[in-house]
């Protein structure tokens, strides 16, 4: 089956302050999403404020030059919008989708905090309770809480930027000063340090000036310089565990690194595919055989990046396989099987078929995500943030058809045992 | 420098509803085919009547539907699937079996066929609904990990009492005693098209896709089976149930209150008095107990449909430690809302988005699909987006008042508190009656 392909229009400019924007007009529904990503994640927190990045992304919704705390929330909302940010490892993204009449309130309240969110002591503190809470939710109070996105990097890589918990220690966040946040403010939230991308209803011209108006007069400041995060990969298997009190079955996770996602991507897009060749549906090769077969694991997953963010991540990052397994099971035994069908796929190559079915179900993937404006808006602001090519965003269901048996045979044969790095889950509960 | 000041907003245009097609074939099915060529896929929904469905039975359904058919293996539905970048599955809740799948455009007709091959000639192979039991046994006890569901649990079980809606899980125990032979009972007696809808939408053309739907559908026969639920029983508001999870570092709290169906005059107001307490993030409520007080991250509130009657629920996650204070706020807000009318402004907000977020969830093909499924299947039609919108724009600050009155009142809501029942206990008792969940 033919792959298909979007054809959004691309219009690219930069303003005099280093403010980068995209507008990717489509008039098919009366709908608006404007994100604006900052290009300063979890990896560039500083040692002794681990989650320092997610903490500031709260602070940045806490008010603002010409905004009382709670403004924000009701504007976007009162416009008849939604609104959201989160916190990535290598950037943070804030963004609002609204009925089209709204647009340019969105823009008037991103480039209002883009000059600078109020910072005071009482909304800090009210906003580390606020996140403690996020994190006894998703992390301390549920079986798997954090499995494997802050689980596994500590077993793979050793610097701090790339190894370090991206939640937060509670000590650490209970540290954080009103001092700091104004220093990350200044450091990292530069307008030349950001990108803007607008979807959905609008007329080019008519946003352009919206946009001059409104972010045309945030002060420029100094960029900083992007450290190169990038580590040695392993030499030699690193396998751990650790006892989860609520968790009732094992499951494990384990990781490869991948060639760099940004400056090797010819060579990165292959293992993209390949993790959906493994574990996408009951026709790939690791649910048919351990979930179908050998029945020694409930779920398989693989996919890049530790927050499933495989074209918005920068190097290093790694493949990914995470299985649930039945009680008692056995997880020296799934990675041996793991290591069996890399091996299988790296020696005895693609069945007829298997390779253009994964890449049509990845195409219809990607073009429903991008079917909503944001899913178009927040990829195409951090496309443009980290490589200048917003319109990647339509070339890819293409570039994912024209990956070849071979590339995808020799992604298989880069993933070896002596280069994973494994962290099992050890139910705790009922125990 | 210039200043800057808050843009007005410019209005919003007429809602406009998408091209659609409807037909009821032969078999009792109806198909619902909607234009919306954004991207070149198709949405697919299929919603059965499966009410008062044996629940352990129905659940295993659920999970083995595509395990294979007279002439295809799980592996080949799957793969055949994948071709035409499709994908299928399926769930259960209350009242019916839920298919949900999507293709590229060009795949419609292969899925339909593969759609097809399932719902005739099911095989539910014993080598696969053995995997698939065992996968479901694993996930069952999962979820009773999970302090939401959990939560959850207990207060459908206080809300329904002896409804069939009581209970929404089965246990574990309960699945592995389920056969294949009874899967292709239940299948035979329930997967039937009468009073089945079809819902497709996306980059298609609604004659064609309708016509493609009653092709490859033409054989699915079979008269459907009275799958009417009883009306859901009156909320009994009694003391405080106290469930305990000991260890617990955050406290479950959840109140259900009554609620309107979506079609009752009153509905919209309901809706708005909901968003103005706790149904959104700017309502008084999260205001409250979370950008004031820093008890939550993420409380919410929302009005639940079933066939047989709605209700709202009340949710938050909060610290142990403020599992009292927390109880406090919600009561008072509760409390507020049922006595003193809403402020106009606030009104406007709450009105503004609950239409702007109707605008949004009709803007993908996704959302389209599944709103005029799950409207379908309460016998609405996508142009109850136009009523509805209506409804909320003409909605009086009185009327919100009454209906907040009758509706959110705390002293109607039944109360379920997840959580160290030892550190908890004291503070609840000092603001209501506390009963704790027998062993």
């Amino acid at each position: 089956m033919k792959i298909p392909a979007t054809k959004y229009p691309v219009e690219r400019f930069t303003l005099d302050n280093g403010l980068r924007v995209v507008l990717t007009p489509d008039r098919s529904a009366p709908v608006v999403g404007v994100a604006v990503v900052y290009d300063v994640g979890i990896r560039s927190e500083p040692e002794g404020r681990t989650g320092f990045a997610h903490l500031f992304e709260h602070l940045m919704f806490q008010g603002s030059e010409n905004l009382e705390k709670l403004a924000h929330f009701r504007h976007v909302q009162g416009a008849g919008g939604s609104f959201n940010g989160s916190t990535h490892l290598d950037y943070t993204d804030y963004f609002e989708v609204l009925p089209a009449g709204a647009l340019e309130r969105a823009l008037f309240l991103e480039a209002d905090r883009m000059r600078g969110p109020r910072l005071t002591e009482e909304n800090l503190r009210n906003q580390v309770d606020v996140v403690k809470e996020e994190i006894r939710v998703n992390v301390l109070n549920r079986p798997y809480g954090g499995f494997p996105w802050l689980k596994l990097p500590p077993v793979m890589f050793e610097t701090f930027p790339n190894a370090h918990d991206g939640y937060g220690s509670f000590t650490d966040l209970e540290s954080a000063t009103v001092d700091d946040a104004a220093e990350f403010f200044e450091k990292y939230y530069a307008s030349g340090n950001a990108t803007l991308a607008v979807a959905g209803d609008f007329d080019v011209a008519v946003a352009t000036e919206m946009i001059q108006r409104h972010f045309g007069d945030v002060p420029a400041r100094p960029k900083p310089v992007l450290p190169a995060f990038d580590e040695p990969g392993l030499t030699a298997e690193r396998r751990e565990s650790y006892v989860d009190r609520l968790a009732p079955l094992p499951a494990i996770a384990a990781g490869w690194r991948v060639p760099d996602p940004i400056g090797s991507f010819t060579d990165y897009l292959p293992f993209v595919v390949l993790a959906e060749v493994l574990t996408d549906g009951d026709a790939s090769r690791l649910v048919e055989r351990l979930v179908q077969r050998d029945r020694i694991v409930t779920s398989v997953g693989g996919y890049i990046g530790f927050m499933g963010d495989e074209f918005q991540v920068r190097n290093p990052t790694a493949f990914l396989l995470q299985a649930h397994m039945p009680p008692g099971g056995d997880s020296g035994k799934v990675l041996r099987v793991v290591d069996e069908e890399l091996d299988r796929l790296a020696t005895g190559g693609l069945a007829a078929g298997e390779l253009a079915r994964t890449q049509a179900r990845m195409a219809t993937h990607l073009l429903r995500d991008t079917d909503a404006v944001l899913g178009r808006a927040l990829p195409m602001a951090v496309l443009e943030l980290q490589r200048g090519r917003p319109e990647l965003l339509n070339e890819l269901p293409r570039l994912i058809g024209e990956v070849t048996e071979t590339q995808i045979v020799a992604a298989a044969a880069a993933l070896r045992p002596d280069s994973r790095a494994t962290v099992e889950v050890v139910p705790g509960a009922n125990q | 420098m210039s200043t800057h000041t808050l843009p007005d907003l410019v209005p919003d245009s007429k809602i406009k509803l998408p091209k659609q097609l409807e037909r009821t074939l032969s078999s009792g099915l109806t198909v619902i085919a909607v234009r919306r060529p954004s991207v070149p896929l198709v949405e697919l929904r299929l919603r059965v009547p499966f009410g008062r469905a044996p629940l352990p039975r129905a659940t295993l359904l659920s999970q083995t539907l595509f395990t294979g058919t007279a002439t295809m293996s799980s592996i080949d539905i799957a793969a055949e699937l994948q071709t035409v970048g499709g994908g299928l599955s399926a769930g259960l809740d209350p009242d019916r079996l839920l298919i949900t799948g999507n293709s590229l455009a060009a795949g419609l007709d292969r899925m339909l066929e593969i759609l097809a091959g399932v719902l005739t000639e099911p095989a539910y192979p014993s080598d696969e609904v053995a995997v698939e039991r065992d996968r479901l046994v694993d996930h069952i006890q999962v979820a009773q990990s999970q302090p939401a569901h959990l939560a959850r649990t207990a207060l459908l079980k206080r809300v329904y009492g002896r409804h069939p809606y009581a209970v929404q899980t089965p246990e574990a125990e309960q699945i592995k005693g389920v056969r294949p032979a009874q899967l292709r009972a239940l299948h035979a007696d329930r997967v039937r098209p009468d009073g089945s809808v079809l819902v497709l939408v996306g980059d298609l053309n609604p004659e064609k896709a309708i016509d493609a739907a009653e092709k490859a559908l033409g054989s699915w026969a079979g008269a459907g089976r009275d799958a009417t639920v009883p009306p859901t029983p009156a909320l009994e508001p009694g003391p405080l149930l106290l469930v305990d999870r000991p260890g617990s570092v955050q406290s479950s709290l959840r109140m259900a209150l009554p609620a309107l169906p979506r079609t009752d005059p009153d509905y919209a107001a309901l809706q708005l008095a909901n968003l103005v307490f706790g149904g959104y993030f700017s309502s008084r409520w999260v205001e409250n107990i979370r950008e004031d007080k820093g008890y939550t991250y993420g409380p919410h509130t929302s009005i639940e449909h079933l066939l047989a009657g709605s209700s709202l629920v009340v949710a938050a996650e909060v610290a142990t430690e403020v599992t009292g204070p927390a109880m406090l706020e919600t009561l008072y807000e509760l409390g507020k809302i049922a006595s003193l009318a809403p402020g106009e402004d606030e009104l406007e907000q709450a009105r503004r988005y609950a239409l702007g977020t109707l605008r949004l969830g009709m803007s993908t093909q996704a959302g389209l699909a599944g709103l005029a499924s799950i409207y379908a299947s309460f016998g609405l039609r996508l142009d109850y987006l136009t009523e509805h919108s209506a409804a909320l724009a003409s909605a009086t600050r009185e009327q919100v008042a009454e209906v907040a009155s009758r509706f959110l009142a705390p002293a109607k809501a039944v109360t379920v508190v997840l959580g160290d029942a030892d550190k908890v206990e004291g503070s609840l008792t000092a603001l209501t009656a506390v009963e704790r969940e027998a062993e």
